[in-house]
C-alpha cells in the first residue's frame, strides 16, 4: 500500500469534489471515506487508475451523504448532471483548492493548517505535532477554517500572492516532529508551480530550494546556529542550488520581477560564492534596492544595511542603519555586528548582549550570547 | 508521581552565589553551560522523569481586564513568583495583540460578588527552536 501515493492524490480528488459543488467539509469527509475504502480494497484489487478510482469512490460517498439529506435533493440532481472533468482540468482544480485554503478571511495560522490538511494531505495529528499544539486544538483550528470558507465559491481566480505567503509561512516553520514542513512546503510549491504559470511561484520555489540547500550547514552540534560566513560550503546541496538557480533564471528572463524572485536572486548570489570572501556584495545591495523598491519592507531595508556594510565598509552600513527604526527585529544584532567590524568592540559586546535578550528564537539567542561572551573575553584579555 | 515546574529566572530571585551575567562568561563557559543543560534534560528523559521543557523570553508584560476596550499593560514591577504562579496556560495565537486580548479575558474571570477578579497575568512569549531565514 503506497501511502505517499494516497497523500499525493488526496488534494486532487478533494478539488474535483469541491469544484463539482460539494461543500468543503462534506467533500473532505467523503474523500476520507474513500481513502479508507482504498486501503481496504487496493492490496487485493489494485486499480488501473488510482485517481479515477478515488474520485468515483469519493463522489459516491458524497452522493450517499447528500441523498440522506432530502432537502438537498435538487442540488444532487444538479451536480450529478455536471460533466466529469477531463485530465486537463485536474491541475486547475487543485490550484483552486490552494486559493481556497489561503483565503484572506482566514488567519495565517488557519490558512497554513488548512493548506497542509487539504492540499498537503497531512493528518491532523501530523500538523499538530509539527506546530507543537495538542491534536484537539489543531482539529478545532482546521474545522473552524473549513467553516469559514464553506460558503466561498470557487468561480473566481484567487490571489497568487496570498497562496505564496502561506506556503512561505509553512517553509519557515521548518522541521519539527515527524513532518519536515520545509520539505512539505517545497513539495506543495513544486506542485503549484506545475499547475500554474506565474513567475513569482517560480521565484518562491527557487528561493525555497536555495535556502533548503544550505540547511545542513546552518546548524552545528546541539542545534547551534552557524552564521552564513562560517558555514561549511561543502555541506551545501549543489543539486538543489543548480535547480533553484535554473528556475530563477527562467523566471527572471520573463522580466516581471517580484519580491520572491529578488530574494531568490540574493540567495543565489550567496550560493554562487565558493567562500564568504568571494560573495558579490555589490550585486546583493542592488537586489536589496529592488526588494525595497518593490515592497518597502523594513526587514529588506535592514538586510540591505548589512549588505551595504559588506560592500562599502561598516561605516556605510551603520549610516544606512541609522535611518531605520531601532525597534525592528534584529536591528540591535546588526548594529552589534557592524560596530565589531568597525573595531568598536566594547559597543559591539554591549549590543550583542542586548540583542540576545530580545532574540526571537533559542538558537539565535545562544548565538548572540556567545558573540557577547567572545568580545567581553577579548576586552578582558 | 507528581509534576513540578522548575522555573528558571532571569531576575527577581535571591542573588545567586556565582552572580555573573552570561554575556560576561567566556564562550567555553557558555558552551559548557548549554551542554550541561541539554545533557541534564537527556538524562531525565532516559529515566522517564522528563515531561516538557520550554524556554521563556526575558521580556514579560503584565495585563489585566479593566472593563471594555483594550486591557492595560505594564512592564512591572512583578510580584515574587512564589506568590504569583498558581498555574499556567499556554496559548498559541497569531499576534501579540491577540495574546493580550486572551490574557485580558482570562483576567476577567468572575471573583467575589461575581465581579471580574482583574488579577494581573504575566504574558511571556516562548522562544522557539526554529530560526526564520533572513539571509
Amino acid at each position: 500500500m503506497d501511502e505517499s501515493l494516497l497523500r499525493t492524490l488526496t488534494p486532487a480528488v478533494l478539488a474535483v469534489l469541491v469544484r463539482r459543488g460539494a461543500d468543503f467539509a462534506a467533500a473532505e469527509d467523503a474523500v476520507q471515506d474513500a481513502l479508507v475504502e482504498a486501503v481496504r480494497a487496493w492490496p487485493h484489487d489494485p486499480p488501473r487508475d488510482p485517481k479515477a478510482w478515488l474520485v468515483t469512490a469519493a463522489w459516491r460517498k458524497f452522493l450517499d451523504a447528500v441523498r440522506a439529506d432530502t432537502s438537498r435533493r435538487h442540488r444532487e440532481v444538479r451536480v450529478d448532471r455536471e460533466p466529469v472533468p477531463g485530465p486537463g482540468e485536474a491541475a486547475d482544480d487543485t490550484l483552486q483548492l490552494y486559493f481556497l485554503c489561503a483565503h484572506p478571511a482566514l488567519t495565517p495560522a488557519s490558512a497554513v493548517a488548512l493548506t497542509l490538511r487539504a492540499v498537503g494531505g497531512l493528518t491532523t495529528r501530523q500538523i499538530a505535532q509539527a506546530y507543537l499544539v495538542p491534536e484537539a486544538t489543531m482539529a478545532q483550528r482546521i474545522s473552524r477554517a473549513k467553516r469559514t470558507v464553506s460558503d466561498v465559491r470557487l468561480n473566481r481566480p484567487g490571489d497568487v500572492a496570498t497562496v505564496l505567503r502561506v506556503l512561505y509561512l509553512v517553509f519557515n516553520e521548518g522541521y519539527s516532529g515527524d513532518v519536515d514542513l520545509a520539505a512539505e512546503a517545497i513539495r506543495l510549491t513544486r506542485h503549484l508551480a506545475a499547475g500554474t504559470d506565474h513567475e513569482e511561484v517560480a521565484g518562491l520555489l527557487a528561493l525555497m530550494l536555495l535556502h533548503h540547500a544550505r540547511r545542513p550547514a546552518r546548524t552545528g552540534a546541539g542545534g547551534r546556529l552557524v552564521p552564513l560566513a562560517e558555514q561549511d560550503r561543502g555541506l551545501w546541496d549543489t543539486r538543489l542550488i543548480a535547480e533553484g538557480v535554473g528556475i530563477l533564471q527562467t523566471a527572471l528572463a520573463r522580466d516581471r520581477l517580484g519580491e520572491f524572485q529578488a530574494q531568490a536572486a540574493v540567495a543565489a548570489l550567496h550560493a554562487d560564492a565558493r567562500c564568504a570572501a568571494e560573495t558579490d556584495w555589490v550585486q546583493i545591495v542592488e537586489w536589496y534596492d529592488e526588494l525595497v523598491r518593490l515592497t518597502g519592507n523594513p526587514v529588506a531595508r535592514l538586510n540591505r544595511a548589512v549588505a551595504v556594510g559588506e560592500a562599502d565598509g561598516p561605516r556605510a552600513g551603520l549610516t544606512a542603519l541609522a535611518h531605520l527604526d531601532p525597534s525592528l527585529p534584529r536591528h540591535t544584532a546588526v548594529a552589534a555586528y557592524l560596530h565589531e567590524r568597525d573595531g568598536d568592540v566594547a559597543t559591539a559586546a554591549r549590543l550583542y548582549a542586548e540583542a540576545a535578550r530580545s532574540a526571537p528564537s533559542l538558537p539565535e539567542r545562544d548565538h548572540l550570547t556567545r558573540q557577547a561572551a567572545r568580545l567581553n573575553a577579548e576586552l578582558r584579555g | 508521581m507528581a509534576k513540578y515546574l522548575l522555573l528558571k529566572h532571569y531576575r527577581g530571585g535571591p542573588t545567586p552565589a556565582n552572580d555573573v551575567p552570561m554575556d560576561r562568561w567566556t564562550p567555553e563557559e557558555v558552551a559548557a553551560h548549554m551542554r550541561y543543560m541539554s545533557d541534564f534534560a537527556a538524562r531525565l528523559e532516559e529515566n522517564g522523569e522528563f515531561v516538557d521543557s520550554q524556554v521563556l523570553s526575558s521580556e514579560g508584560t503584565f495585563v489585566r481586564h479593566d472593563g471594555e476596550g483594550r486591557p492595560p499593560v505594564t512592564d512591572g514591577p512583578f510580584a515574587e513568583t512564589k506568590d504569583l504562579i498558581a498555574g499556567w496556560m499556554v496559548i498559541d495565537v497569531d499576534t501579540y495583540e491577540r495574546a493580550l486580548d486572551v490574557a485580558g479575558e482570562l483576567s476577567a474571570a468572575p471573583g467575589a460578588g461575581g465581579k471580574p477578579v482583574q488579577e494581573w497575568l504575566e504574558v511571556r512569549p516562548f522562544l522557539s527552536p526554529c530560526v526564520t531565514i533572513t539571509d
